[in-house]
């Protein structure tokens, strides 16, 4: 019984071995080379459905929110819809503004997805199913975020356009606002756990208390607070409503995608979306186990769909938040990443440094949850003091 | 405290997402064409010709083609042309009773002037054809409907209307008796 | 030295000399910043080539992340991309003949190592971290300070240009 668990659990594992099985008589490198092209393979097919159903799922989901059905005519309950939408983005027409810099113009997209599907790659998806695992891995992921916002000014400034220049230039401040507490949070996770790789980081969250609670770093005090700072700049630098002021519909057109059409724009739509993938799936990397089931007795489910369903409910909330939360304006965005969620990203540090060195004791617990409350409780105060809102009186015309 | 608002805010939204799926009116979309919406009694849309019991001729058409809708219709989209005996002596019946419905703008007017309550307003909505002239200049034969009709799409006005003509033959009799 | 083991080498020279050469004579201010930023890459991957990965991907986060855009945008609010071919600037050539001629000199006088290459312990971050906090504490305070004093003076130059 427990065979045929580990089998399921070590399907996609076993797969592979078989692969490369029959290449054995091949000389080394090719093996290593076809053995990361499957990687790469796998990852991508497997993400680019996932992208697809998300696309659906996001429409009715909101929809649904909205008191309205979502697309429901393509399939069955609207499911083959992307591949409507794929096919209406390839037959449209590619066009190209005059006075836009051509190669750079065609490079943007491209310099887009890149970094993306190369941040994908260092995420552990199931017991020993990483694409890559680095053991620079965290450190990769944020070297790869920040190649992002060169490839947003590309496509910004190629098309010759204002407004896209303007769009780029508020995507790019957002992006690199917020690369600073979305680092910073990740900082008490690789304290407490010691390293940089991911496999590293989801090892240090197994075992469970008690057999029933899992020893995840979102059930700690500071673990939660970093988890909802990395969740928040995950959502701005993937720029999801309510940060997309970039992409504002009503206000740049489409940003610095205003002048891309067809393949390209459904390139960025895409870039926008794996991005949004890879940074939820390290949030539950760094914060809510990786692969681990949240109980022992459950651990006889696969590794991979515990990672999945995970990385689904975090995907679902950020659908909820775009359904539920108007547009932030660019300064209130600022202000919220320097006034606010700098400092309680370092008061998380602190506090995860406190509970380490209490070794795990209830003083330990008690002090840390205190830190980041206080803190919370301060900033609080501090920031929503100075607005001076009084109650508000209603005159009606006589 | 920073984040209460938000809370508030995706509780709401969450109640409405997950009674989108148990409560009527949480989600009211119509699955249009599959599904129609209650139309109203009072909906109006284009007139028609009401004829009595089952014949559309010159004996159940209540139409005597007095002409007043012609004269009293603001944008002129009704066309009627008098028939004539052999004798040309004329009859109290349309020969052509045309209504052009891409110029009617369904003001009723027609309806209110018509003193033998032979016009009145339907409901019918989904008109579209493939032709963008025949289609949209409605003939006598398509504009006359039963009284049964007539009951069927208004049920108090037509009922009123008939009680009306009721009351105006019995009046007649019993002047004539 | 197999094929294998020098192909890898070759290719990232080649890209970084190419972005290097683009960078300095394109005629595009914008194309040349961009071919800047692909000699960057070349130079992260020449560091993760040789062992130093922390070194290679902080080179990506902050060359390419943060000085890349830091000249883009200096190039878009001081002047146009393209402007007219001003001719070349004949003392710049001598000095970079001079600064070439003084690394080669320089080249030719190293004796590079003969034989296999030493072998050395692999360079993880920990050992970074670990070197930082106790060999050289004073100089990374001694940084943090110079970073700070110019983080507040980029603050205080911005707010002043408000008022």
């Amino acid at each position: 019984m427990t065979r045929v668990i580990d089998g399921l659990d070590q399907i996609f594992v076993i797969a592979k071995a078989f692969l490369l099985s029959l290449l054995a008589w091949a000389p080394d490198w090719v093996v290593q080379v076809v053995s990361s092209f499957v990687n790469i393979a796998a990852v991508l097919g497997v993400f680019l459905v996932l992208f697809a159903l998300i696309s659906v799922f996001e429409r009715k989901i909101l929809a649904r929110i909205q008191n309205r059905y979502g697309p429901n005519r393509v399939g069955p309950w609207g499911l083959l819809q992307p591949a409507a939408d794929g096919i209406k983005m390839l037959v449209k027409e590619d066009i190209v503004p005059g006075g836009a810099d051509k190669a750079v113009h065609f490079l943007a997209p491209i310099a887009m997805v890149a970094p993306a599907i190369l941040a994908l790659g260092v995420i552990p998806y199931g017991r020993n199913m990483t694409a890559f695992s680095i053991d620079a891995g965290i450190l990769f992921f944020f070297a790869v975020g920040s190649a992002t916002e060169l490839a947003v000014f590309m496509a910004g400034w190629s098309s010759n356009n204002k407004y896209s220049m303007l769009g780029a230039m508020r995507a790019i401040a957002q992006m690199v606002s917020y690369e600073l507490p979305l680092v910073v949070t990740v900082l008490p996770v690789v304290m407490i756990a010691g390293s940089l790789s991911p496999d590293r980081i989801v090892d240090a969250q197994s075992g469970y208390l008690l057999e029933i609670i899992p020893k995840w770093f979102v059930l700690t005090p500071w673990g939660a607070a970093a988890f909802l700072l990395f969740f928040t700049a995950g959502l701005v630098e993937s720029n999801r409503t309510p940060f997309d002021l970039p992409e504002g519909e009503s206000e740049l057109v489409a940003g610095h995608m205003t002048e891309y059409s067809g393949f390209k724009y459904a390139t960025f739509f895409m870039a926008e979306y794996f991005g949004m993938f890879a940074v939820n799936g390290m949030a539950v990397t760094l914060f809510l186990g990786g692969w681990h089931a949240p109980c022992a007795f459950l651990q006889f489910i696969p590794s991979w769909i515990w990672f999945f369903s995970k990385l689904s409910v975090l995907l679902f909330t950020c659908i909820w938040i775009r359904g539920t939360l108007p547009r932030v304006r660019i300064d209130q965005t600022m202000k919220l990443a320097w006034t606010f969620m700098l400092p309680m990203a370092f008061t998380c540090v602190i506090s995860a440094a406190v509970w380490h060195f209490n070794s795990g004791g209830i003083l330990g617990w008690v002090e840390s949850l205190l830190i980041v409350a206080l803190v919370y409780a301060g900033l609080s105060q501090m920031l929503g003091a100075r607005k001076h809102l009084s109650v508000r009186t209603y005159r009606f015309a006589e | 405290m920073i984040g209460a608002g938000i809370v508030k805010g995706m509780a709401v939204t969450a109640r409405n997402f997950i009674g989108s799926y148990f409560e009527k009116d949480r989600l009211t979309t119509v699955q249009y064409p599959e599904q129609r919406d209650e139309i109203a009694e009072n909906y109006r849309n284009f007139p028609f010709l009401v004829y009595d019991g089952n014949d559309p001729g010159p004996a159940g058409l209540r139409c005597t083609s007095c002409k007043i809708c012609e004269k009293e219709c603001p944008p002129q989209c009704i066309f009627i042309i008098q028939d004539r005996d052999e004798k040309g002596k004329a009859l109290k019946h349309p020969k052509v009773f045309d209504i052009d419905i891409s110029v009617c703008m369904g003001c009723q007017i027609c309806v209110e002037v018509c003193p033998f309550e032979s016009i009145k307003m339907d409901k019918r909505f989904e008109l579209s054809g493939t032709d963008r002239f025949k289609a949209l200049l409605l003939h006598k034969a398509d504009l006359a409907k039963s009284n049964d009709y007539y009951h069927q799409i208004r049920p108090t006005e037509a009922a009123a209307v008939d009680a009306a003509l009721a009351e105006a033959a019995a009046k007649k009799k019993a002047k004539a008796a | 030295m197999s094929l294998l083991s020098i192909l890898p080498f070759v290719v990232i020279a080649v890209i970084t000399l190419a972005g290097a050469l683009a960078a300095a004579t394109l005629p595009n201010l914008m194309h040349a910043a961009l071919s800047l930023v692909l000699s960057f890459l070349g130079v992260a991957a020449f560091f993760i080539l040789l062992g130093a990965e922390f070194v290679g991907l902080v080179q990506v986060i902050v060359y390419v992340g943060a000085v890349a855009v830091l000249i883009v945008f200096t190039i878009l609010l001081t002047r146009p991309a393209v402007g007219p071919g001003k001719g070349r600037n004949w003392s710049g050539v001598l000095v970079a003949m001079a600064v070439l001629a003084g690394l080669l000199w320089a080249l030719a006088r190293t004796t590079l190592p003969a034989g296999q290459p030493i072998a050395i312990a692999p360079l993880t971050v920990l050992r970074i971290g670990q070197t930082l906090m106790t060999e050289y504490i004073w100089p990374l305070q001694a940084v943090g300070v110079v970073l700070t004093a110019a983080l507040v003076g980029a603050v205080v130059l911005a707010m002043e240009e408000k008022r």
